[in-house]
């Protein structure tokens, strides 16, 4: 296994005619939890989408444990072991609970069981049967990140976990974080909530129109606090 | 008005019924996934008739293993087609696919009428399912007994397989979001293609079982798709299941009217699709979309 | 993306000094015609293009496909052969009967088509005209298999007697150039604007208070008509209506000219028509299939030509007047 399992270089993309990424460039190496961080609309979505191929204008260099995917599918991509929780959460309104913990197919060994995530998420055990669509929002983000622990990928991708939940469910999804770290996957987290990510992560990219402006590591948050507020308008 | 006529016409509109519900299910799958209607789907019904008679004639091959060849072919020349023509216009106003079915349609059609004429050609029972029994109600023949018990396992078999298993999940989740199916490391544009496949192999199955019913004619695909398509209004988009229910009925239905009022056979269909329209315009198992 | 019907706004704008020299073109040629040409298959070209027009009219204001025109060409039909042949109706009477039976029949198929939109008001068309087709089969008047044959042509007025081809044929190009002026008329008017509003933001309309579905039903009554003027026209200058009429084939054959012209463009039904009726005619003198050979048309048109013929030049006239304006 490499030692970085992400490396973006000089990325660019598209939605349509509109130009959104301007050269993106960040690392996450094995084990790390890494967060972008920034404004509304910088493009910290489109840089997950990117990454996974479901951007699909893009340009430049995209290597997922060494592989390069910028002209990959997504199904390709996710084949390399990643797993990708969206910002909408894509929880199958038409399925229920079980077949959208079942329906991602398994990346890799080592994912975990049924029985484990249940341990970890008791809320959809009870909720087993019901339909997707009938979750709270809550629950929705548990089954979108435990359907991904299931299959075994190494590299997660996640997009604002906490937006829109209550504190007490916030400090649910920073224990399975802390779960996640605990298996040393890697993560590489779309995040709002600054608070929730400085607890998280090891290092923090600052996204700024379409681009990377500015890496802090976890010791210097401290010192930089000022600088952050600026950059994320608090 | 013998008991004996009138269960006979039921019996050959639930006949027609279960071909309506095989033919709607196939679009209702497709239609799932892409936004398109397969206007090509009466070409694969008659495709599935004219390749169970084409391997009978040329080939020597009988009933039974045609009732799996033939729609085999017809599966693969569907799959073809949607790789290197349909696939185009995807990203186009779904008006576009209906128009380039259509073409397709009229292509297929067009050669079968060309090459065969519009006689239609003799397509034999198989000997184990010759004569029939005489329920006192009724003459059952054999056949037809058949062709509605294999529909409905059909019918109820793709139900199942859609809602129950695990290709199925994949299925209703790449109807909904496409994209995220992919992301999870799901190579959609296989499914889509293999769903467009199984979509219009139903048809051909329907086609094989209908052939030594109504005999194996060029025109049959055009006759059945526009009845489909009304089908299909009336019981809506909704769902697998209601495509099912919707197609039996109204065969059913199109059954009693001919018995009572023959001439008004073949409108009772669009009758009842102004009724539904009226009353509930995205159809009876219909969500608006 | 949309039905692709930019030709529209294109032929308003740039094209306008363009569009009075082809129309300048067009009455030349629909006078001199008959002196090259053979009168009869003229007119039948003619019908044809005033139904492809009144095809357009509906496409092109408010971008409903309809598969099921052929019911209000086909019933038009019947109807003004069946009052002119049985009923001594003169030609103006026989032709205002057919068009009432096309309004009529609009109105029925407008009333329950036109709340769907898309697929589903394409589906929905099909079917009915479908209905008609079985009715044109199960009626007694209309002869089902044998149509109605050898209709008379009469007098127009009272004065000019039809019989003669020459009066025939400049009595079509004389209502067919009138609903030509008619379906132009239509889409620049305000009602015109207002469907190709609606047609862009249907929701926006609503709200701001338009009676959308009034709309839209008054645009496809309108096209009924029309294409029952040409249905009717066509059955008492060729002096028959049969089943191909209302068949779902003339359906498609409309759809086909339109399509092959270009989509919303005025003059593209007009040269689709020409083409698919002279294609048809020599088509069928050497023996290849008429069906596949539309089926191909159809399949290449919108594989990689789906502004049509008019469309594509209208789209290459305005790039080349775009970059000399620069």
């Amino acid at each position: 296994m490499p030692d970085t399992v992400l490396e973006i270089a000089g990325l660019n993309g598209w939605y349509g005619e509109s130009h959104v990424l301007h050269g993106v460039d960040l690392t996450v190496g094995q084990g790390e939890v890494v967060t972008l961080i920034g404004r509304n609309g910088v493009g910290k979505t489109t840089t997950l989408r990117a990454v996974m191929g479901i951007l699909s204008k893009r340009s430049g260099t995209v290597k997922v444990m060494g592989a390069e995917t910028i002209r990959l599918p997504p199904e390709r991509v996710a084949r390399l072991g990643v797993g990708y929780v969206p910002e909408e959460r894509g929880i199958f309104a038409s399925l229920t609970v079980t077949e959208n913990l079942m329906l991602p197919p398994t990346l890799a060994p080592g994912g975990m069981s049924v029985d484990e995530i249940y341990r970890l998420f008791p809320n959809l055990k009870d909720r087993a049967r019901s339909q997707g669509s009938k979750l709270s929002g809550g629950e929705q983000q548990m089954l979108a990140i435990a359907r991904i622990l299931r299959t075994g990928a190494r590299f997660l991708l996640l997009d604002e976990p906490t937006e829109g939940l209550a504190p007490v469910i916030v400090e649910q999804i920073g224990q399975v974080l802390d779960t996640i770290k605990g298996k040393s996957l890697t993560v590489l987290l779309v995040e709002q909530n600054f608070r929730f990510a400085a607890k998280v992560a090891d290092r923090h990219y600052v996204m700024e129109s379409g681009k990377i402006v500015d890496m802090i590591g976890k010791a210097e948050i401290a010192g930089k606090m000022e600088r952050l507020e600026e950059y994320l308008g608090v | 008005m013998s008991a004996m006529a009138l269960f006979g016409q039921l019996l050959l509109g639930l006949i027609n019924g279960s071909f309506y519900a095989m033919l709607s299910l196939g679009l209702a799958i497709v239609f799932g996934l892409l936004g398109i209607v397969n206007a090509a789907q009466g070409a694969f019904y008659m495709l599935g008739a004219f390749f169970a008679w084409m391997l009978g004639q040329y080939l020597g091959i009988g009933y039974w293993p045609s009732l799996a060849l033939a729609p085999i072919g017809v599966a693969l020349f569907g799959m073809l087609l949607e790789r290197t023509i349909i696939r185009r216009v995807y990203n186009l106003d779904h008006l576009y696919g209906l128009l380039l079915t259509l073409g397709l349609f009229q292509i297929i059609q067009g050669l079968f009428v060309y090459w065969y004429g519009t006689s239609g050609q003799p397509y034999d029972y198989p000997d184990a399912l010759a004569g029939g029994h005489n329920l006192g109600f009724m003459f059952m023949p054999n056949y037809r007994a058949w062709v509605v018990v294999a529909s409905l396992i059909l019918c109820f078999g793709t139900w199942y397989a859609i809602e129950r298993t695990r290709l199925g999940s994949y299925l209703r989740a790449a109807t909904e979001n496409p994209t995220l199916v992919r992301a999870f490391g799901i190579n959609v544009p296989l499914l889509v293609t293999l769903a467009f496949g199984g979509g219009v192999a139903l048809a051909g199955i329907a086609g094989v079982l209908a052939a030594p019913i109504y005999q194996v004619n060029p025109l049959m695909g055009g006759n059945i798709l526009i009845t489909v398509f009304a089908v299909v209004v009336i019981g809506g988009f909704g769902s697998i299941l209601g495509s099912i229910v919707t197609g039996l009925v109204l065969g059913v239905l199109e059954g009693f009217s001919k018995v009572f009022y023959p001439e008004a056979s073949n409108m009772v269909i669009f009758a009842i699709m102004i009724v539904v329209l009226m009353l509930k315009p995205q159809g009876l198992f219909g969500r608006e979309r | 993306m949309a039905l692709d019907i930019s030709g529209i706004s294109a032929s308003e704008s740039k094209s306008g000094s363009l569009e009075w020299v082809a129309m300048a073109v067009g009455v030349i040629i629909l006078i001199g015609a008959p002196f090259v040409i053979y009168p009869v298959f003229l007119m039948e070209l003619l019908c044809m293009a005033l139904f492809a027009c009144a095809f357009n009219l509906l496409i092109g204001g408010g971008g409903l496909l309809s598969f099921g025109h052929a019911a209000f060409f086909g019933g038009g039909a019947y109807i003004a052969a069946e009052m002119a042949k049985m009923y001594g109706f003169t030609f103006e009477e026989a032709i205002l009967a057919g068009t009432a039976t096309a309004v009529f029949l609009g109105l029925v198929a407008g009333v329950v088509a036109i709340r769907r939109s898309g697929l589903i008001f394409a589906m929905v068309t099909l079917a009915l005209a479908q209905a008609v087709y079985f009715l044109a089969l199960r009626l007694p008047f209309t002869h089902s298999e044998d149509g109605i044959q050898a209709v008379p042509r009469g007098w127009l007025f009272g004065l000019v007697d039809l019989k003669d081809n020459m009066a025939m044929y400049y009595v079509c190009a004389g209502i067919f150039f009138l609903g030509y002026l008619l379906v132009r008329r239509v889409w620049k008017s305000p009602f015109g604007q207002v469907l190709r509003a609606i047609k862009d933001n249907q929701p926006r309309m609503i709200s701001l208070g338009f009676p959308v579905d009034r709309y839209k039903l008054i645009n496809f009554v309108l096209s009924a008509a029309l294409a029952g003027v040409a249905g009717s026209l066509k059955a008492i200058a060729l002096g028959l209506a049969t089943l191909t009429d209302v068949d779902f084939s003339t359906s498609a054959a409309v759809v086909l000219m339109v399509l092959l012209g270009g989509l919303g463009t005025l003059m593209g039904p007009v040269v689709g028509a020409i083409i698919t009726v002279s294609m048809d005619e020599y088509l069928a003198g050497i023996g290849i299939p008429v069906p596949v050979v539309i089926g191909v048309i159809f399949c290449f048109i919108i594989l990689v030509f789906r502004r049509g013929i008019v469309g594509e030049f209208l789209y290459y006239v305005n790039r080349f007047q775009n970059r000399g304006a620069r």
